[in-house]
């Protein structure tokens, strides 16, 4: 676990994260037990067990359908507990108080961008800036770093390509500032520039305390980044293997 | 059944008996002890009432035989308007406050028969209008208001029937079903005072003198309507309750399939532990 | 909350401003209603006893509600339509807006929206329908509470089918029931305001100003569960 002291935050559009450690506890940020969750009837997840302490980078990955997608969307408070115990950040995702405490300071990046086609990336950013109440002085460094700030910040997004539509999604994630990260196949439809970004930011994001949960068929490539893998098939984890020495290392 | 046992059934969504050795699969019945007693109650007041209300009580004064559609119609129309959708209403509400099952099922089970004792009401009425009014239907307020509710109850039913995630369609339904209620009452009112302002006086059923014959044929008739009422609403809230557990059952069977097409996965695809 | 609400306003109202979707397709659309219904009502023909006044002009306020009412049918569903390609809904959730903002925001900017279109289709109706208004003040009473009737009630129930794939075929079922009673009110206080007899309009404007705030209350406390999406 990075010890809290290390943190730089010099660079205004870094990652960093609201007091992730300043409780000081280690408890758990991830915490499920047996956890059943159902897409209408189909139990996707069909009892998970997993542990993600503070500060962890966790690669999950898996077969198409293994349930990744939903375990992430289970993480982030939309998805809900059918049967089993799950406490994400403290908050009890068993009951609807608990997972929309959960929502507010977690960052899904999924399949959907949640972008509004008939508005700018700057409108569309500003918007969700001001939804999720995050920090309006962070938008314009934000779309600096992103490649948003040029001709791109008055294109509706309607047309964009998907390349650019994640990054504008990206950008949103990233001034949320979130104690959790929750990657969903982040690399996929980007550029070698995008993807590097992609990597910064989980460094970053690692090295502020946040914790990221990486769903991703790039295994290489995240490997680099995660300490921890799960392997994830038929909506239960099955190996939780260390790769590196990521809970002893001080 | 009792409720304190389909509360729990339903707090632990995955728990079904245990299985214990001897254990032997229950006869899966909507039938009870108390829906027989009912259904025999409903048989002797139904039989009653056509004897008492098309044979035995003279016909009206003013209205000739075309009264004795009331024995039928007035409690029909009660049980639908004041009974079903009250209990839909109070269903809701508890569902929405602690999310029982018990309360969601029941809510619906009365929507569904108020909405089929709601129909009959309209035909009922109609079929008394021809002979009373000379057409089917006049834009008589309580004739009017009661369409109108006929047609916002099946969008309640509609959404009872929504292809979606089960917990949140209980949970819209609900909200269906404590606005539904409210907005009954406006359509009724606002409808009444629209004739009001419009037109003069509209014709009041069963104004003409009740004596007692034709009193004892409508608490014939009401006593008919609610025992059928309850005896379909038990079975339906029981068939709903059995549904509700067999897929509690499908839901066990599906983890099984689904932890085993894993474990396959897992063989094939050399993502064993170790493997990366 | 009124924060919120704001934020969601000024939103859905800048996608309508850039997508013009209520100028070029829901306003025309209102129009061609009022032209279908002359198909339909002969207009030469005189109401016996009504002031000499042709069938069209007599029911030339039903006829406008009837064509508002279909219109706003449009408007409610685009509403929720741009909410529901990517994930929008999702994200509102992750924001965590409180659903009584989002509710009091999707509402007014409905009714802003309906608010131009029944400026425009009621000039229309005017026109086409060949009628004068007397009582100005209940007209814009009327037009007030009977907007926010719409949107209030709409909003609602439309909500109920926000990320279904059967929105459209349900929305219109389950909307147009809960709006009779202000259509009704609607088109008498409009008549009042038309033909004469303004204290009857002021009664229904006050039953329309009734009707709009319970179902803004009732939409500010269940707008919640109905936004949860499991």
């Amino acid at each position: 676990m990075p010890n809290p002291s290390k943190i730089s935050n010099d660079d205004p559009a870094a990652v960093s994260g609201r007091d992730h450690v300043a409780s000081g506890t280690d408890a758990p940020i991830v915490q499920l037990q047996e956890a059943v969750s159902l897409i209408g009837q189909f139990p996707a997840l069909a009892g998970v067990n997993l542990v993600v302490g503070p500060g962890e980078v966790v690669l999950i990955r898996g077969p198409n359908g293994a349930g990744k997608s939903t375990l992430l969307r289970l993480c982030s408070g939309l998805a809900s507990l059918t049967s089993g115990a799950g406490r994400i950040l403290g908050h009890d995702i068993s009951d609807r108080a608990g997972r929309r405490a959960v929502r507010r300071e977690v960052g899904l990046l999924g399949h959907a961008t949640s972008l509004y086609d008939e508005l700018t990336v700057e409108q569309n950013i500003r918007f969700w800036v001001g939804a999720n109440r995050s920090d309006e002085t962070m938008v314009e460094p934000v779309m600096h770093r992103f490649g948003l700030d040029g001709r791109l910040r008055s294109v509706r997004v309607a047309g964009l390509s998907a390349g650019q539509r994640r990054r504008t999604a990206m950008a949103i994630v990233v001034c949320r500032r979130p104690s959790l990260w929750l990657l969903d196949e982040p690399h996929s439809g980007l550029d070698e520039d995008g993807r590097t970004l992609v990597d910064d930011l989980v460094v970053q994001a690692a090295q502020s305390g946040a914790t990221v949960l990486i769903a991703s068929h790039e295994v290489d490539r995240v490997s680099e980044l995660a300490a921890r893998t799960v392997v994830i098939a038929g909506g239960r984890v099955h190996t939780g293997e260390q790769l590196g020495d990521s809970t002893d290392a001080s | 059944m009792t409720a304190d046992q389909i509360a729990d059934g339903s707090s632990s969504g995955l728990s079904v008996e245990d299985r214990a050795p001897g254990y032997k699969a229950p006869i899966l019945s909507t039938g009870s002890e108390a829906t027989r007693v009912i259904g025999v109650i409903a048989l002797l007041s139904t039989a009653a009432m056509l004897a008492f209300g098309l044979l035995i009580s003279p016909p009206d004064l003013f209205q000739g035989d075309s009264v004795r559609l009331f024995y039928l119609h007035v409690p029909v129309a009660i049980v639908a308007l004041y009974l079903a959708f009250t209990i839909t209403l109070i269903g809701s509400v508890i569902h929405l406050v602690n999310g029982s099952t018990f309360w969601d099922l029941l809510a619906g089970a009365a929507a569904e028969v108020g909405v089929v004792f709601l129909g009959l009401t309209l035909v009922t009425g109609m079929l008394w209008g021809r002979p009373t009014w000379g057409s089917y239907w006049e834009w008589d307020p309580r004739l009017t208001s009661t369409a109108v509710s006929f047609v916002l109850y099946l969008g309640y039913l509609a959404v009872r029937k929504l292809d979606m995630d089960p917990a949140a369609r209980s949970r819209r339904a609900a909200v269906l079903g404590i606005v539904g209620f409210a907005n009954t009452i406006i359509v009724k009112y606002s409808v009444s005072w629209w004739r009001s302002l419009h037109q003069g006086s509209t014709l009041k059923p069963l104004d003409s003198q009740i004596e007692g014959l034709m009193m004892f044929s409508f608490a014939l008739g009401l006593v008919s309507m609610l025992s059928i009422f309850a005896w379909l609403v038990m079975h339906r809230f029981r068939l709903a309750w059995l549904q509700h557990r067999v897929d509690a059952h499908r839901l066990e069977a599906a983890l099984l399939e689904r932890r085993s097409e894993g474990e396959a996965g897992i063989a094939k695809s050399g993502l064993a532990p170790g493997g990366a | 909350m009124l924060r919120d609400a704001r934020l969601v306003a000024a939103k859905d109202l800048r996608i309508e401003w850039s997508s013009k979707v209520l100028t070029a397709q829901v306003l025309p659309f209102g129009f061609l209603v009022l032209i279908l219904f002359g198909f339909g009502i002969s207009p030469e023909r005189i109401v016996q006893g009504k002031d000499g006044r042709s069938v069209l002009e007599d029911v030339s306020p039903a006829l406008f509600w009837l064509a508002v009412l279909f219109s706003a049918l449009l408007a409610l569903g685009r509403s929720f339509a741009i909410e529901a390609d990517d994930g929008n809904l999702d994200a509102l959730q992750l924001a965590g807006l409180e659903p009584a903002g989002v509710f009091l925001g999707k509402t007014a900017a409905v009714a802003v929206e309906l608010a131009v279109l029944e400026v425009v289709v009621g000039s229309g109706a005017l026109l086409l329908y060949g009628a004068t208004i007397r009582h100005w003040l209940l007209l814009i009473v009327v037009l007030v509470t009977t907007t926010l009737a719409l949107s209030g009630a709409g909003i609602l129930y439309a909500a109920l089918g926000a990320g279904l794939r059967v929105r459209d075929t349900l929305v219109p079922l389950l909307v147009l029931p809960v709006l009779a009673p202000v259509l009704l009110g609607a088109t008498r206080a409009t008549e009042a305001a038309l033909f004469g007899a303004a204290a009857d309009g002021w009664s229904w404007a006050g039953f329309l100003g009734a009707f709009s705030l319970l179902y803004l209350g009732a939409g500010i406390l269940l707008f919640g569960a109905l936004l949860e999406e499991s």
